[in-house]
């Protein structure tokens, strides 16, 4: 397999939209922040058998850390390795954040915030018009790709600013045919993406 | 089970509704109505007791880890914080714990894990003394629902703690939870409650010693208007709100 061949699949997700596609096992999935400090909310299910998806707690436990990045076997809720991340230039990835929500906002920032678009809608509405019969019991928490939620030793747990800069992408191995599902986040209200949602780059290549 | 019908000593602790002792592995699930609170009490040092949670009115909606966390800027729990649901609402409160850490990132043992450690054991040879897992003993309790796999949401480790260095490292504390170790949950709505008993998966002891615990719920009514969850913070004040707009006359 090489890069330096076309990609299968090129294609620029625009700020606060979902996406939802297929990734074949031994293809190669790349992720660019192609502005910087994009927060990219991502699940994945096994595309045979939707009842395994991916798990956070499952993944963490793997790997006795709870940070994402090169060399992290990505975990299903039984156990298998879904995708195993192969390169990263952000540094590392977070996976205990989870998704916005007009529920979560909520609670976190005011009632008046209940209205603005959240990545839980972009879930909902992915898999409510996918044809799968998917639905919010298949949200489970999620991976926050080039999001940095820093955890400190007396266990508090803050969303701080990015550490991804414009063009740092995210790369993954498929261990077994996946789906993959994404919102790349719309939130307004926190540091998490600056401020200032913006698209990300989605490229598959071809299995070698 | 037992059940308790004595009224209270003046001054003494509420009588408890019922009682009950989980014995070393043992998984169980039960719904807990709003308004009553559950007191989990390690009967040996080193317990770790798995817990999920789902509104029993919507199984749908359910203990959310990311929502919990986030909106209290914590990474572990203990008395003072409330566990949320998915939908920005509060299942239960923790007002009182003894033990000040409990996990909530690290999951639950499975097979591969369990048989990797303790060897492979069957009912056959070892009758009840086979090693359970808590992934399994997961799906027991929440077949009895109609919940399966779809529905094994990252879950509470009451008991255990383990703590994350700078370079994002899972650190498990062996010696944390002492016999007598308590921890209190208040139910802010009408809960389905699954728990096991299974040693934590990072739990490095070789032998499967999985710990008993003790659970006794009484009447204790939801959250008053002043009240040190409600009160731990802005975001749980909004969460007492949004859970109380189910339950208005």
């Amino acid at each position: 397999m090489s890069l330096d061949t076309d990609a299968i699949h090129d294609e620029i997700v625009p700020a606060g939209e979902p996406w939802l596609g297929s990734v074949e096992r031994g293809q190669i999935l790349r992720i660019v922040d192609l502005e910087g400090n994009q927060a990219v909310d991502t699940l994945f299910y096994n595309a045979h058998n939707t009842e395994e998806r991916y798990s956070a707690v499952d993944t963490i436990r793997g790997q006795r850390n709870i940070y994402l990045s090169t060399g992290t076997q990505l975990r299903s809720n039984l156990g298998a390795t879904m995708l195993t991340i192969t390169a990263d230039t952000c540094g590392r990835h977070d996976t205990l954040g989870g998704a916005c929500s007009a529920e979560s906002n909520s609670v976190r920032y005011a009632a008046q915030t209940r209205h603005m678009h959240s990545c839980r809608d972009n879930f909902l509405l992915a898999l409510a018009r996918d044809d799968r019969g998917l639905n919010k019991r298949d949200l489970p928490s999620n991976i926050n790709f080039f999001m940095n939620v820093p955890v400190d030793a007396d266990g508090s747990l803050r969303f701080a600013d990015g550490i991804s800069a414009a063009g740092r992408y995210v790369q993954l191995r498929a261990q077994m045919d996946v789906l993959m599902l994404i919102s790349n986040c719309p939130q307004l209200n926190n540091p998490c993406n600056a401020y200032n949602p913006t698209p990300i780059q989605i490229l598959i290549w071809a299995a070698g | 089970m037992t059940r308790h019908s004595e009224l209270p000593a003046p001054g003494s602790v509420p009588a408890p509704l019922w009682s009950q002792t989980l014995q070393q592995g043992e998984h169980w699930s039960g719904v807990l109505r709003r308004g009553t609170s559950l007191r989990i009490e390690a009967v040996e040092a080193g317990a770790n007791v798995a817990a999920m949670l789902y509104n029993h009115e919507s199984l749908l909606e359910r203990y959310n880890m990311a929502d919990t966390l986030k909106s209290q800027h914590t990474a572990y729990l203990t008395a003072g914080y409330v566990c949320y649901s998915d939908m920005g609402r509060i299942l239960c409160s923790i007002t009182a714990d003894s033990c000040g850490w409990h996990d909530t990132i690290c999951g639950l043992s499975d097979a591969a894990l369990v048989t990797s450690r303790f060897g492979a054991t069957r009912f056959q040879e070892q009758r009840n003394e086979y090693c359970k897992n808590g992934r399994d003993s997961m799906l027991n309790e929440l077949g009895k629902y109609g919940l399966g796999k779809r529905d094994l949401i990252a879950n509470i480790n009451f008991f255990t703690r383990v703590s994350v260095d700078e370079n994002g490292a899972l650190q498990f504390d062996a010696g944390h939870c002492r016999a007598g170790d308590y921890v209190v949950l208040r139910f802010e709505m009408d809960t389905l409650l699954a728990l096991s008993t299974c040693q934590h998966p990072l739990d490095p002891d070789t032998r499967y010693h999985p710990r008993s615990v003790q659970l006794r719920a009484w009447q204790s009514g939801p959250a008053p208007a002043h009240d040190a969850c409600r009160e731990h913070c802005a975001e749980n004040a909004r969460g007492f709100q949004n859970t109380e707009m189910m339950f208005l006359p």
